[in-house]
C-alpha cells in the first residue's frame, strides 16, 4: 500500500498503526446498517416543508386553514409555533451560532430571506397528501429586492436583509444599518514597512464561489413525542448532543426531554452540525401526537442546507530576492447567506498560519445575502482564504525564479513558530510535509504535452472539547464501549484499536457503540476533526480506569496493597517483590470476580478534551489542459499530509483522498449558479457536477507522522486539512501549463478556453 | 385511488405488493418490502445510490415505477452474500477501506458486480466509467476502484 514516512517512536504497537476491518463494516457492506432515512415507526407520519419560491419577501400572513381541513393531514405548524429568542452569539465548535437567527432560519418569521426558506410545515399520513397541503397554504409575500454577490451586498444603497444590522467591530460604530455584520482584523508586525523592504511584490484578488458540502445522504430524521412529554428523535447528525439542545432551546422544553439517536450518518463534512428538519419534525409530532419522519430531498438540501461561503479575496505579498517574505496581508469578503456566521473568522487566522512571518495584516468582512445561510465545510474558511495565498506564493516564486517548495521552505511555521493569530506552535509537521513532496518520486517526473505541475500546503487548526466515553467489562471478560461524537468514516475501528491497545486484548473482545444521548454525559459534536483525537483520548482514559480497577480487585483477592499489583500483557499481575506469587488474572477472571470484590468494572471518562495539535499538508498536482474545449483534467496527484499518528492509516489515507476529490471538485467544477431573479438554477447532482470516478486519478498520500505530544497516541485530527491545498495545487498546475494564472473559481472549460483564445491573441499562451 | 397488484422476485423469493401509480421501485423496496439497504440520494438518477438490477441489468430504481417491476427478477444489496458468505466485492470494500460513511456502498457494490458480471477482467478505466453514474463524497474513489480490480482479480482466479 501506500508508502509511510518518519520511523515514529512506538512503531512497536500491537493494533495501531494497523489496518484491522472496521467493526461496523460488514453492515455497511450488506446494508443492513440504519441511515437517517432507514427507521420506521409504528403509526409514522409524513413531514414535509413549504419553502419561499422568493430570494427575498415580507411575509403579510400565512393562511394554513385549508391545509388543516384536508383528510389526512394532522398537524401544520409555522414561525409561530416557535418562540423568539434573543440575539446573542454562542461559540459552537469552529462556528457562532446565535438563537434569533437559527429559530429565523428553520422556519422563517418577518420575511423569507432565501428561495429555499422554509416557511411551513405538515404532517399528513402519505406524501401525497403532505405535497397536497403545502399547495393549500395560502401565503401573502410583498416581495424585495434582493441581493446575491458579496461585493453588491456590502455597498451603500443594497437591500437590506436585516434592518437592524450594523456592522461590528468598526469604529466609530456605524449609524446606518448594512449587510456587512462584522469587520475583524490581525495584525502581527508592520506590513508598510515591510513592503518597503520588499524586492517583489505581487497582489492579486480572487473569487470563489459557494459550494455545497454534497454528502450523498439528505437530511433526515423522525421524531416522536409521548404524552408525557419526553421525546425521541432518530436523526442523522454529527452531533446528537447538538440537536438535542438546539431543539430543546427552540421548542422550550427541558434537555433531559428529548433522547437523540444518532443513525449512521451518510456524510456530513460540516453540514450535519446545525438543525433543519429536527426542531420541525419534533414540534409535528407534539402537535399530531403520532411519529413524524422528515426526509430532504436533494433539491431542498441545494436550496435549504449550508453551503459554505462565496468570497471575494485580496491577497498582498512582499518578498526579498532570496525568497523570505517580509510582508503579507489579506482582504477577505464572506458570504454568510441569509443569517451572519461566515468563517470569514478561521479563514482569516489560518491565511497565513503555515508560514513563521513577522509582518502580516489580514482584515475580514463577514456579509449577509439573499442565499441558504452557510454551514461549516471541512475545514470551514481555510480553503477560501489559502487558495488566494498559496497562489500568490506560487507566482511569487516564479517572479524570483525560487523553486515553490524552495521557497515554501524558508518560510515554513516551525515549532516555537509564533502564528500571526496568536499562538506559539507546538511541533508540527509543515517542514516535513514540504520535505517529503521535495523528495517525492512526483516531484521529479517528467511532464507531457499540456501538462502542467502544481504544488500548495495547507493549514487546519483542529479542536478538542467536551467528550464522554464509558468502557465496561462484561461479566464474561469481554468489553463494551460507548462513545458520543458520530462515527463518519472509522471512528469505531480507531477508538477499539486504541482500547485494545491499552488493555492488550484482542479486538473483537471490545464492541464499540456511538450512544445515545441518554447513555453518556454531553459530547461535542464530531467536527473539527476533533472525534478521533477527542474521543480517542477519553476512551485511553476509561480503559485506563478499567485497568486500575481489575488491579484494585485482584488486591483485594490477593490480599495485597493496591500498588502491589500491575496490569501488564493483558492480564493483572503481583508487582515488584510479589512477582511470580499469583497466578495472573485474565480479564474474564477479574469479570468472574468482579461481583464479590465490589460489583460491576467499569471506566467512565468525561473530558474537555485540551491539546489539539494543527495538521499540515502539501500536495502536488498534474493536470493536463485540453487546448480545444478548456478541459482541465487532474492526471496524478499526492497529497502528503502529518497525521501526528495514524491510528488506521487506511481511514487517514482515505481522509486525504476525499478532501483532495472535494478540493478538485471545487477547483474545476463546482458553483451555485443564480439567475438574475435570484434562484438557484443548478439544484441538482446532474447541473451541480461533484467529481464522479473518471473525472479523477489515484489519490497517492504520504503520511507523515510528526506526533502530537498532548494525546497519548500522538494523534492530531486528519479530516479537514485534505481539502485545503487542493485548490491552489490545482491552480498552480494550470498556471504552470497555460501560463495563466486563474483567480476566479471554478476553472470550468469555458473560462478556461475563453482564457486560452486571448492568451493565444497575446501570444501569451503556454499551449 | 386503486392500487396495483404486483408480483415479483427480488434476491430470489418471490414478492407481492400493492402500489400506487406514481410509486418508485426505489419507495416499493424500502417502504413496503423493508430492505432499506437501496438508499435514496437524489430521486433523480444522478447518484446511483439507489442501483439494483432489474432481469439482470443495472438500474436506478429510483427511475422505474414499482408496478414496472411486475414479473421481473429485481436484485438489490440484501440478495449480494450468499449465506454467511460475503460476495468478493463486499469482502474487497471492507479489505480496501473503500468506504467510509458508506451510504453510497451498496449503490457501488450492486454497480460494481453489475460491472464484473459482463466484464470480468476491467481495466481502471473501464472500472471508472461504469462506476461513473455512483456519486461517493468520502472516499475520492481510489480505494472503490482498487477494491474492484482486487476482486476481479481474486473472482478470475477461482
Amino acid at each position: 500500500m501506500q508508502e509511510k514516512v518518519n520511523d515514529a517512536p512506538g512503531s512497536d504497537y500491537t493494533y495501531v498503526g494497523t489496518r484491522p476491518i472496521r467493526p461496523d463494516g460488514v453492515d455497511k457492506v450488506t446494508g443492513r446498517a440504519k441511515f437517517g432515512a432507514d427507521l420506521a415507526m409504528a403509526g409514522q407520519l409524513v413531514g414535509k416543508v413549504l419553502r419561499s419560491p422568493h430570494p427575498h419577501a415580507r411575509i403579510r400572513s400565512i393562511d394554513t386553514s385549508a391545509a388543516e381541513k384536508l383528510a389526512g393531514v394532522k398537524a401544520v405548524i409555522t414561525g409561530k409555533d416557535f418562540m423568539d429568542q434573543p440575539s446573542e452569539f454562542i461559540p459552537a465548535g469552529e462556528m457562532m451560532i446565535n438563537y434569533r437567527d437559527v429559530v429565523r432560519n428553520v422556519m422563517a418569521r418577518e420575511k423569507a430571506l432565501y428561495e429555499g426558506h422554509a416557511i411551513a410545515a405538515v404532517a399528513a399520513t402519505s406524501a401525497a397528501v403532505a405535497k397536497q397541503a403545502l399547495k393549500l397554504i395560502k401565503v401573502d409575500y410583498e416581495v424585495l429586492p434582493h441581493v446575491i454577490d458579496v461585493v453588491e451586498a456590502m455597498k451603500p444603497g443594497a437591500p437590506l436583509l436585516h434592518e437592524d444590522m450594523y456592522t461590528a467591530g468598526v469604529e466609530p460604530a456605524p449609524k446606518t444599518p448594512s449587510n456587512v455584520a462584522k469587520r475583524i482584523e490581525f495584525v502581527l508586525g508592520d506590513v508598510a514597512a515591510g513592503f518597503k523592504q520588499a524586492d517583489v511584490i505581487v497582489e492579486r484578488e480572487f473569487t470563489t464561489k459557494p459550494v455545497h458540502q454534497g454528502y450523498i445522504e439528505p437530511h433526515a430524521c423522525i421524531a416522536s413525542v409521548s404524552e408525557d412529554g419526553t421525546a425521541d428523535i432518530w436523526v442523522t447528525t454529527q452531533g446528537h448532543w447538538i440537536v438535542r439542545a438546539h431543539c430543546a432551546r427552540l421548542l422550550g422544553w427541558d434537555v433531559n426531554k428529548i433522547r437523540a439517536t444518532s443513525s449512521e450518518i451518510g456524510g456530513g463534512f460540516g453540514g450535519k452540525t446545525v438543525v433543519y428538519l429536527e426542531p420541525l419534525a419534533l414540534a409535528l409530532a407534539k402537535k399530531a401526537r403520532r411519529p413524524v419522519k422528515m426526509v430532504m430531498t436533494r433539491e431542498e438540501v441545494f436550496r435549504a442546507s449550508g453551503p459554505t461561503s462565496g468570497a471575494h479575496v485580496r491577497v498582498k505579498i512582499g518578498a526579498k530576492k532570496d525568497g523570505r517574505i517580509v510582508a503579507a496581508e489579506a482582504e477577505l469578503k464572506y458570504q454568510a447567506g441569509a443569517f451572519a456566521g461566515s468563517p470569514v473568522q478561521p479563514g482569516a487566522m489560518c491565511a497565513y498560519a503555515p508560514y513563521d512571518l513577522e509582518n502580516v495584516k489580514v482584515v475580514g468582512y463577514d456579509v449577509v445575502t439573499n442565499r441558504p445561510k452557510v454551514a461549516a465545510y471541512r475545514a470551514p474558511g481555510g480553503p477560501i482564504s489559502e487558495f488566494a495565498v498559496e497562489s500568490v506564493i506560487d507566482e511569487l516564486a516564479g517572479r524570483i525564479g525560487m523553486d515553490p517548495i524552495e521557497l515554501r521552505l524558508k518560510n515554513a511555521a516551525k515549532e516555537g513558530t509564533k502564528a500571526a493569530y496568536g499562538p506559539k506552535f507546538g511541533p508540527i509537521g509543515m517542514i516535513d510535509t514540504l520535505k517529503a513532496a521535495k523528495s517525492h518520486a512526483h516531484w521529479r517526473t517528467p511532464l507531457g504535452k499540456n501538462q502542467g505541475r502544481g504544488v500548495a500546503s495547507g493549514f487546519w487548526f483542529n479542536i478538542g472539547g467536551e467528550t464522554s466515553v464509558s468502557l465496561s467489562l462484561n461479566e464474561d471478560g469481554t468489553l463494551s464501549l460507548t462513545a458520543g461524537t458520530p462515527d463518519i468514516g472509522g471512528l469505531r475501528a480507531s477508538l477499539c484499536m486504541m482500547a485494545a491497545e491499552e488493555l492488550k486484548v484482542p479486538l473483537d473482545k471490545i464492541r464499540v457503540q456511538i450512544g445515545d444521548t441518554g447513555q453518556l454525559g454531553y459530547n461535542f459534536l464530531t467536527g473539527g476533526s476533533r472525534a478521533t483525537f477527542s474521543s480517542g483520548m477519553a476512551t485511553v482514559e476509561a480503559a485506563r480506569e478499567v485497568m486500575k480497577e481489575a488491579c484494585k480487585r485482584a488486591a483485594k483477592l490477593w490480599e495485597l496493597p493496591e500498588d502491589a499489583v500491575e496490569y501488564k500483557d493483558g492480564a493483572v499481575r503481583p508487582a515488584g517483590p510479589n512477582a511470580g506469587k499469583h497466578n495472573p488474572m485474565t480479564l474474564k477472571e477479574i469479570a468472574g470476580i468482579a461481583g464479590k470484590t465490589g460489583g460491576p468494572i467499569a471506566g467512565y471518562s468525561r473530558i474537555n478534551a485540551h491539546g489539539a495539535a494543527p495538521s499540515l499538508a502539501t500536495h502536488v498536482c498534474d493536470v493536463e489542459v485540453d487546448p480545444e474545449t478548456g478541459k482541465v483534467s487532474v492526471v496524478r496527484y499526492t497529497a502528503i499530509q502529518d497525521a501526528g499518528r495514524a491510528i488506521h492509516p487506511s481511514y487517514v489515507e482515505g481522509q486525504y483522498q476525499g478532501g483532495v476529490a472535494q478540493g478538485i471538485g471545487w477547483a474545476l467544477n463546482e458553483e451555485y449558479i443564480y439567475g438574475a431573479d435570484g434562484k438557484m438554477q443548478n439544484a441538482g447532482f446532474l447541473d451541480y457536477r461533484v467529481p464522479v470516478a473518471s473525472d479523477l486519478p489515484m489519490i497517492d498520500t504520504v503520511i507523515v507522522e510528526v506526533p502530537n505530544p498532548r494525546h497519548p497516541y500522538g494523534v492530531r485530527g486528519v479530516g479537514e486539512t485534505p481539502i485545503v491545498p487542493p485548490m491552489a495545487a490545482v491552480a498552480n498546475a494550470v498556471a504552470n501549463a497555460t501560463g495563466i494564472r486563474f483567480t476566479d473559481l471554478p476553472m470550468s472549460p469555458p473560462k478556461v478556453l475563453k482564457a486560452l483564445d486571448e492568451a493565444r491573441a497575446k501570444g501569451t499562451a503556454k499551449i | 385511488m386503486t392500487k396495483h397488484h404486483v408480483t415479483a422476485t427480488v434476491n430470489g423469493d418471490e414478492v407481492e405488493f400493492l402500489c400506487e401509480t406514481q410509486e418508485t421501485l426505489l419507495d416499493v423496496l424500502r417502504d413496503q418490502l423493508g430492505l432499506t439497504g437501496t438508499k435514496e440520494g437524489c430521486s433523480t438518477g444522478d447518484c446511483g445510490a439507489c442501483s439494483v438490477t432489474v432481469d439482470g441489468r443495472l438500474v436506478c430504481s429510483c427511475l422505474m415505477l414499482g408496478i414496472e417491476a411486475n414479473g421481473k427478477s429485481i436484485g438489490t444489496i440484501e440478495g449480494m452474500a450468499s449465506g454467511e458468505e460475503l460476495h468478493p466485492l463486499q469482502r474487497k470494500f471492507l479489505e480496501h477501506a473503500a468506504l467510509q460513511c458508506g451510504v453510497c456502498t451498496p449503490g457501488f457494490l450492486v454497480a460494481a458486480k453489475a460491472l464484473l458480471d459482463r466484464q470480468p477482467n476491467p481495466s481502471e478505466t473501464e472500472v471508472r466509467y461504469w462506476l461513473a453514474g455512483n456519486l461517493c463524497r468520502c472516499t475520492g474513489y481510489d480505494k472503490i476502484v482498487r477494491a474492484v480490480l482486487d476482486a476481479a482479480t481474486e473472482m478470475r482466479g477461482a
